[in-house]
């Protein structure tokens, strides 16, 4: 008798939640939307907001000594950057880093990737896998300080090669170690995904290969590579926006000569405060990247990450 | 200037100044007029600073803390820029004072984010020297945007092993004679530095102040500039970079600041450092209170207090500067012993005049002409220098 007046006795907060519930229960729909607002309304509002907020800046101006922003529309920032060589020049080396690192990354990766997926037996994989994501566990500050060091006057590198009886390599600061830096840094970036790829390979495909008489060189072009394209697209996404996007390695590593887009970005609003001209410059990566992941879309790499 | 300069931290408060912004935070954007308080009148109990790191350092504040019942919250700054924009968020009023240097004061007076500050209300004002009591980087139509706090020299750094004989002229950072082994700061300032040897070498050029310069004489200076990029190894962004340039042999002749020679020295490497026959130029910082002040009482006590002889004396060794308060010579060779003569206050007033102290370029020059260039040119001018 208590037990069955206690099921309807609910006090009208309990009652409020049961009611939603069946609500909810008899249309999906509604509660899909519910669960989904929150992180869409911070989608929305923080990162394309934002994103907006930062294009549509890039089409004012700042006044010259109070720093305040102009809200008057112009082309002038767009134009400073079309007419400068010096922009120019940093766009092009920005890129061009960008891209001989991914090229460095995919040569390094392969051979690595192909290792721990074909070859190595599951102990030996795992112990790769440990040492290939060790540097990741590290403060990206540190690698980098730790390669100066390397590459310094009086460092590891010049000591060796003193040791050895040859000529100092004088490559400290210069656009140089800023390209090995980065090709260290970002690689098990480009390991993870090539490896996912090879592994999917199923393993008859080499068998049916080898069955119709094609040698290694030829199964590595006609069945390994078109298979792992995929895989290689989703790295040199990581490995390309990553060096594209960096600013600190540059400062620290990089010589006369070095500014990426990053550091122009950076020393426009740290600096200048010139946001306006920030933004500008800073939709050239972002337009590059909209066009390279397009671009990567349609070659599948989405599927291996 | 300093030691710390947090880049990161500074992308953040960039970034978040980047927001404020564009959002159209609006300041009004001349100078505040006066408005002072009659005395000082009780603590409201906190005070909250932007400061330099290593302005705000236990050793000083606690006392004051003390003394006073106002209760300090700092915020330190990795650059001038920050400062400026940490000032300006939020309207302002976040914050009640800020340690600036000579290259921001101005655009926060012109910016109306400081006020003018009553000097008499601040007794040890009397016994600064001459120079700093109306400097131009903090005083505007005779109003005193804040006291000035404490100074040093951007001087020439050698190595005395690799670099013989000792250099006289900052020749030695635009000839080829050091060439790969020469480091500079990565700021546009530099061009000030550039300007001062062309005063010098190139009287044609007719250029008086090195922080008013024509659109002709700021071209004379970036050609120079580009002529002396092969010869340098790296633009350095911190102190510490400099000091690890000079300890790996990266580098053996620079401008830096007497804290560099201090640290290299202390740790054995063979480096001396002079003021070169053309002069140096160099930073004054002045202690500048918000026009929106919440907390104007502990402020006014803040800035009475260091601007006291024992503050100043800390702060000087704590940092390696000098003080702006001439009486402060005791107390810092009660700290260290000589002190006050390694850090140039028993210097006679020649030896600040040669020093030609940071300050915001602006279009308009000091004779009221409107044809000399702005900070933000010379931003893009260090940009076309770096390349």
């Amino acid at each position: 008798m208590r037990r069955s007046t206690a099921a309807l006795d609910f006090n009208p907060a309990q009652r409020f939640l049961r009611a939603a519930s069946s609500v909810l229960w008899r249309r999906p729909r509604l509660a899909a939307t519910a669960l989904l607002a929150p992180p869409m309304l911070w989608f929305v509002l923080i990162y394309l907001a934002a994103l907006g907020i930062l294009f549509l800046s890039a089409f004012w101006t700042v006044d010259d000594f109070t720093g305040e922003i102009v809200h008057r529309w112009t082309l002038v920032n767009f134009e400073t950057l079309a007419t400068s060589e010096t922009y120019r020049a940093i766009a092009g080396r920005t890129l061009g880093i960008a891209a001989l690192v991914t090229l460095t990354d995919i040569v390094l990766a392969f051979p690595c990737a192909y290792f721990m997926a074909r070859i190595a037996g599951p102990r030996l994989r795992a112990t790769l896998f440990v040492v290939m994501l060790l540097p990741i566990w590290l403060s990206y500050i540190a690698r980098v300080y730790a390669w100066r060091l390397i590459l310094a006057h009086d460092g590891v590198l010049n000591w060796t090669l003193h040791a050895l009886g040859l000529p100092a390599a004088d490559i400290g600061y210069t656009n140089t170690a800023m390209w090995l830096v980065f090709s260290y840094i970002w690689l098990p970036f480009m390991i993870t995904p090539i490896y996912a790829a090879i592994e999917r390979v199923p393993g008859s495909l080499f068998e049916a290969s080898a069955d119709l008489g094609a040698k290694g060189l030829r199964t590595f072009t006609k069945v390994t590579l078109p298979l792992v394209v995929p895989g290689i697209i989703a790295g040199s996404i990581f490995t390309f926006s990553l060096t594209m996007g960096d600013y600190i390695t540059p400062i620290l590593i990089g010589g006369p000569g070095s500014s990426f887009i990053g550091n122009v970005v950076y020393s426009n609003v740290g600096i200048a405060n010139d946001i306006p001209f920030a933004a500008a410059f800073a939709t050239i990566p972002a337009v590059v990247m909209v066009l390279y992941l397009a671009a990567a879309r349609r070659l599948g790499a989405f599927e291996m990450m | 200037m300093k030691i710390i300069r947090n880049r990161i931290a500074t992308a953040v408060a960039g970034g978040v100044a980047a927001v404020w912004l564009t959002l159209g935070v609006v300041a009004a954007a001349a100078p505040v007029k006066a408005d002072y308080p009659a005395k000082v009148g009780k603590g409201e109990g906190q005070l909250n600073l932007v400061a330099w790191e290593g302005y705000a350092q236990d050793e000083w504040v606690k006392p004051f803390e003390k003394q006073t019942g106002c209760m300090v919250h700092r915020k330190y700054a990795g650059s001038s820029d920050e400062m400026v924009a940490l000032m300006r968020q939020g309207g302002g009023g976040e914050y009640d004072l800020v340690s600036a240097s000579g290259d921001a004061s101005l655009r926060l007076i012109y910016g109306g984010d400081v006020q003018p500050v009553n000097v008499k209300l601040i007794p040890a004002w009397q016994d600064f020297l001459p120079q700093l009591k109306s400097p131009p980087n903090n005083t505007v139509n005779g109003l005193h945007y804040g006291v000035s706090y404490e100074w040093g020299p951007n001087v020439l750094l050698y190595n005395t092993k690799k670099v013989s004989p000792k250099p006289t002229s900052w020749d030695a950072i635009y000839s080829d004679a050091h060439k790969g082994r020469i480091t500079v700061p990565d700021n546009p300032i530099q061009i000030a530095d550039a300007a001062l040897y062309l005063k010098a070498h190139k009287p044609n050029l007719g250029i008086k102040d090195p922080y008013e310069l024509t659109q002709k004489q700021l071209a004379a200076a970036v050609d120079l500039l580009q002529k002396q990029r092969p010869l340098i190894k790296k633009y350095w962004a911190q102190a510490s970079d400099e000091i690890e340039l000079f300890k790996n042999g990266d580098a053996v002749v620079g401008a830096a600041w007497p804290y560099m020679t201090n640290a290299l020295q202390k740790d054995g490497v063979p480096v001396a450092d002079t003021i070169p026959k053309e002069g140096a130029t160099g930073w004054s910082d002045t202690w500048m209170l918000s026009a929106h002040a919440k907390h104007p009482n502990c402020a006014y006590k803040w800035m009475q207090y260091v601007s006291t002889p024992k503050v100043q004396a800390e702060q000087a060794i704590y940092f390696g500067e000098t003080p702006a308060n001439k009486q402060a010579c005791s107390a810092m060779d009660k700290i260290q012993d000589g002190a006050c003569h390694k850090f140039h206050l028993d210097a006679p007033s020649s030896y600040f005049d040669q020093i030609y102290f940071w300050k915001t370029p602006r279009t308009q020059c000091a004779d009221g002409q409107r044809d000399c260039t702005s900070y933000r040119d010379w931003q893009r001018a260090w940009q076309r220098v770096k390349g």
